[in-house]
């Protein structure tokens, strides 16, 4: 039976921060690892985590980039409408979609919008933005509990997990339930520290259902050095060597955005 | 209008929750406004507090998602501020301003509210130009410099206003338009500007002000087809006014657009049948903030 899992989302082509949690979910003796979503985007090399989650045979979602990238679609379906965000997303996907090999884009087209798993006596839903829909945001400060409620029920779900935003955060509902957003190996949580989080699930009968986030350091300095070798914006590089979010701002509500520097 | 051919909406979920808070009541009296607000427009009266109240705690059973007050001119209203206070314990509030009559109490005690809330208050603030040259021409003498006043008090309060702009000038001025923008705002202190450039609605005191939608501009059976039905207010929104519950905050000057007496008469499909809904189809998600991501 399946009792402990590590999950993930956003690995954004970090793929020195995903060998950093994979190697350190190893350790922790989990029984499966998944991914929910967006393997690509702003950083370099996309190719480069493709084996890596062959190798740890982690079950991956579709994320929306992941779905822009498989399918050759005009944008990355993160629907900004800024002009400074759109410019840098623009920058990003061109990247991605242009350094993705016609194999790996073969990958993302097949790869499942929703997985649907047990983890002990729990119903667990595993999507990337919102059970309805990929790329619905779900940050804490704009997520009402009842809200929440009425996701799981429609999905008759006794845990959601998410990603999508980029910052983790966890609430717990009527009758145990829980709504997890797992975060992102792909960028730090604009907190002004350069670790990237994954999150370790667990289910025993004697505590039931407990949540661990788990920060993660890898070389960031050499993501930021191979991302100015391959041209990405040093805007990209700056949020990976700070900590703090430098584009995509647009998306955050105001609670999350006045704890960034930006 | 021919609204047997207009594509019937689907409520899919109430996602967004709307109060007409102020009525029609605006201290200004915009030439752009799309339901013409103005300081004797009262069609629509204040929303008393215990409606909001009723709705809110109706809209828990229903999942409701995000709370957005707008008018008028939401803060005309006595109980603007314990409106959003009382909000805040269910969700996140947003409330649409034109940021001229703010009193610094009242930003205390908000500020107050949001810090111990789980939840986001965003302040959307309307300012049409980047200047009194630009701005005042559509808002009124004096406005630019009032409202820009107002968002130094939001920013002083820890506030981080959302700047709401109607395009009222030619697509290819938008880029210079919003760097000017984002120079005024940095210019008095506002050192993260947020800036939601919304379509001009063709419908209101903007029908007069420029044309209103010729028969052509309507959404039809065939544009649905493979569209993202999302994207349109009608399909995640209703708005309580004081005289019932209509289909969206854009809608409040059309009789037929009204669904019913209470929140959950109005859950039901609506014909776009309108020439502003045919701007909603074009653009998508007009209303919402940012944040919400997907359209919805």
């Amino acid at each position: 039976m399946t009792t402990r899992i590590a999950c993930f989302g956003g690995i954004y082509s970090n793929y020195l921060g995903l060998a950093a949690a994979l190697r350190d979910a190893r350790r922790r003796g989990v029984d499966a690892i998944y991914c929910l979503g967006d393997l690509g985007a702003f950083g370099p090399h996309p190719d480069r985590v493709f084996p890596l989650l062959a190798d740890h045979g982690v079950e991956c979602l579709q994320g929306n980039y992941d779905d822009s990238v498989g399918n050759g679609l005009d944008d990355c379906q993160c629907g900004y409408t800024d002009p400074r965000d759109n410019h840098f997303a623009r920058i990003s996907y061109e990247y991605t979609l242009n350094n993705t090999s016609n194999e790996n884009r073969r990958r993302l087209r097949t790869l499942p919008k929703q997985i649907r798993m047990e983890l002990g006596p729990l119903r667990v839903c595993l999507c990337h933005g919102s059970p309805r829909k990929v790329n619905e945001f779900l940050w804490e400060s704009t997520t009402p509990t009842h809200f929440l409620d009425h996701l799981l029920d429609d999905v008759s779900a006794d845990v959601v997990l998410a990603t999508h935003t980029g910052i983790r955060w966890q609430r717990e509902l009527k009758s145990g339930r829980r709504f997890v957003n797992v975060g992102v190996l792909g960028r730090p949580e604009n907190d002004g520290r350069t670790n990237v989080w994954y999150t370790l699930i667990e289910h025993s009968p004697a505590a039931g259902l407990t949540v661990e986030f788990v920060p993660i350091e890898y070389d960031f300095g050499r993501l930021a050095r191979e991302m100015k070798a391959e041209g990405l914006p040093p805007e990209f590089q700056q949020t990976i060597e700070s900590g703090w979010w430098t584009t995509c701002l647009e998306i955050l509500p105001s609670k999350e955005r006045r704890r960034g520097k930006y | 209008m021919n609204s047997s051919a207009a594509p019937m909406v689907r409520l899919s979920h109430l996602d967004q929750l709307w109060f007409q808070v102020a009525g029609t009541l605006c201290n200004l009296t915009c030439h752009h406004c799309f339901i013409s607000c103005s300081p004797k427009n009262d069609s629509f009266g204040y929303l008393p507090f215990d409606t909001v109240r009723r709705c809110l705690a109706e809209s828990v059973a229903l999942g409701v998602k995000e709370y957005y007050f707008t008018g008028g001119e939401p803060f005309l209203h006595r109980e603007m501020t314990p409106i959003l206070v009382e909000t805040l314990r269910f969700g996140p509030a947003t409330v649409l301003t034109n940021g001229t009559i703010f009193k610094d109490e009242w930003l205390d005690a908000l500020a107050s509210a949001e810090t111990e809330s789980l939840y986001s208050l965003e302040f959307r603030v309307s300012i049409d130009g980047f200047s009194p040259e630009t701005n005042d021409p559509i808002r009124g003498a004096g406005t630019f410099e009032r409202a820009m006043r107002g968002v130094q008090q939001l920013v002083r309060h820890g506030f981080l206003p959302i700047i709401t702009a109607a395009r009222t000038w030619p697509d290819e001025q938008e880029p210079e338009v919003v760097t000017k923008f984002s120079e005024a705002l940095r210019a008095i202190g506002c050192d993260r500007p947020r800036l939601k450039i919304l379509p001009a609605l063709r419908i209101g005191a903007e029908e007069r002000r420029t044309r209103g939608y010729d028969e052509s501009e309507r959404v039809d059976l065939e544009m649905m087809e493979g569209y993202d039905a999302s994207q349109l207010i009608c399909e995640h929104s209703r708005i309580v006014t004081d005289r019932g519950v209509w289909v969206c905050p854009i809608l409040v000057e059309s009789p037929d657009a009204r669904l019913g007496e209470k929140l959950t008469d109005a859950l039901v499909p609506y014909p776009i049948k309108h020439g502003a809904c045919f701007t909603c189809y074009q653009y998508g998600a007009i209303c919402a903030n940012p944040s919400s991501g997907g359209g919805g």
